[in-house]
């Protein structure tokens, strides 16, 4: 039984209706990572979508950026506690980028420049929920915070939507990443509080 | 290593934004300068955080914390907790930033901001153990008004040389520049490489790199340039 | 932005008897020998992924889970204690 401290009581607040359960709402954007901060040139840049049978799709900085862009206003919420509400994107949607891939995989796996990954199914990264994201809040994304690009999932808790990304492997089986193998959530859901494996 | 239960017996202000708290703990054990522990706080609702604190005193359980504003922990620490309250605390841990009394090479200390304290810990362990090793200091702050332990470094202590580094304003008179550390700084203040002094340093990450790339590239091994980088 | 292994030696208290950051550990994709003290630790919460200040690989992660604590060791190929 841990000795209460009289009068402490941390960042968390009543989250409210809006938030999922055991989260407390911040205004600023924390900087969480799991190894140094990989620099980018957006002229070595490149993006691939690596499907099951070897086919590979590729897309350069300007490519993505030619791309039709969408502009989601989303809530994201860290498995650290911390939720961020109403925050602003610009990316390209994954249904636009695997418009044109042949696969047949339930399961992919996000690479990143810097060596992270992560998995998520693939029903997950379709129908609007996902997005390639280069700008936040009408600025290029900063590489603090995952650029020049990195995955946006928000329905999932925020270590899905991986920073630097630089590719999305489709794959038959799944394939744990980063988090997931050292035993968090394997899914990830915020509002079934899915941190941990076993949640 | 179990958590003790610690209480408070002494709060002072070590400056306008930081307080030294001395803490009594039952039972114990003694430490050696460098050493730290890990507080543990619980609000009331089961919400539990733990942060880490450099020992400042070879025979005393004392901390100082660096209120930061939007900080989760220290302004709870240096505006609300007080003499009398207890507090949940792991420790002495950590025994590889440590100084030794019978330890026999000179010793060259580099703080930046509050990273002077677990290197104060060391200066004091040095005169309560009589130990003749000439240290010096070199302590970078951005105003003299953050000077912690202002006072006791000002007091003569024969073998132990204090030079400053004021990185946004000096007092009145300096000779040295407003400017961060850097190459001078080190040469004119720490020791030469062929003393093969031990090499203490510990503040903000930025500031350690900066200290720990200057004394390896004048020549210092890198294995006596040990370091302690704080978020 | 990283600390270094000093900042384990509490969480590491909970696994091993004797101070653990004052090993010398050796990284299983460099080679490079050191103390557990001077490699750098990312934090994720009070989760830790501990890598070469060598080579970047991941050394080993602390993870706590709920009521468990977990650590993985893959990138450690030796600590010796002395």
């Amino acid at each position: 039984m841990a000795l209460i401290t009289p009068g402490f009581r941390g960042r968390r607040r009543d989250g409210g209706v809006e938030l999922p359960p055991g989260q407390y709402p911040t205004e600023d954007f924390p900087v969480l990572s799991a190894g140094p901060t990989p620099r980018v040139p957006v002229d070595r840049w490149e993006f691939a979508i690596l499907t099951e049978t070897g086919e590979k799709h590729t897309w350069s900085w300007p490519e993505l950026l030619a791309l039709p862009s969408q502009t989601p206003t989303v809530d994201i919420h860290c498995v650290t506690k911390w939720s961020k509400l109403r925050t602003n994107w610009q990316g390209v949607s994954l249904d636009l980028l695997m418009e044109n891939v042949e696969s047949a995989a339930d399961y992919a796996v996000i690479h990143s420049y810097g060596g992270y990954t992560t998995n998520l199914p693939v029903e997950d990264l379709l129908d609007g929920q996902a997005w390639i994201a280069y700008r936040f809040d009408g600025d290029d994304l900063a590489p603090e915070h995952g650029g020049p690009a990195r995955l946006l999932v928000p329905h999932l808790y925020f270590w899905k939507s991986a920073k630097w990304v630089r590719g999305i492997e489709l794959t038959l089986a799944d394939e744990p990443g980063f988090w997931e193998t050292a035993g968090y959530h394997n899914y990830g859901d915020p509002w079934l509080e899915q941190r941990y494996r076993g949640d | 290593m179990k958590w003790r239960v610690a209480t408070v017996v002494e709060s002072r202000a070590e400056t306008a934004t930081a307080r030294t708290l001395v803490l009594d703990v039952p039972d114990w054990p003694g430490h050696l300068g460098g050493q730290h522990v890990d507080l543990r706080l619980t609000a009331d609702d089961g919400y539990s955080v733990q942060r880490s604190y450099s020992l400042a005193s070879p025979d005393r359980v004392e901390i100082a914390v660096q209120r930061v504003d939007d900080g989760e922990v220290s302004p709870y620490l240096t505006d609300v907790f007080a003499v009398g309250d207890a507090i949940e605390l792991r420790g002495p841990v950590g025994g590889w930033f440590v100084w030794r009394p019978a330890a026999t090479e000179p010793v060259l200390l580099v703080a930046g901001g509050s990273g002077i304290v677990p290197l104060m810990a060391m200066i004091r362990a040095r005169r309560a153990a009589g130990s003749k090793v000439p240290f010096r200091l070199i302590y970078s702050v951005r105003t003299p008004e953050e000077i912690f332990y202002a006072d006791e470094l000002r007091r003569p202590d024969p073998g132990v040389d204090v030079s400053y580094v004021f990185s946004r304003k000096a007092p009145e008179g300096a000779r040295r520049p407003v400017k961060r550390i850097g190459l001078a700084d080190v040469t004119t203040h720490g020791w030469p490489p062929d003393f093969q002094p031990s090499c203490f340093v510990c503040g903000p990450t930025g500031f350690v790199e900066t200290v720990a790339d200057l004394l390896v590239a004048v020549g210092h091994d890198p294995s006596r340039v040990k370091t302690e980088r704080f978020g | 932005m990283y600390q270094d292994g000093n900042a384990l030696a509490g969480p590491l208290t909970e696994i091993f008897a004797v101070d653990m950051t004052s090993a010398e550990s050796v990284c299983a994709g460099c080679g490079r020998a050191g103390a557990v003290a001077s490699l750098r630790v990312y934090w994720h919460a009070g989760d830790a992924v501990v890598r070469c200040p060598g080579c970047e690989q991941v050394v080993f992660r602390l993870v706590r889970l709920e009521n468990r604590l977990c650590l993985e060791v893959t990138g450690l190929r030796r600590l010796t204690f002395s």
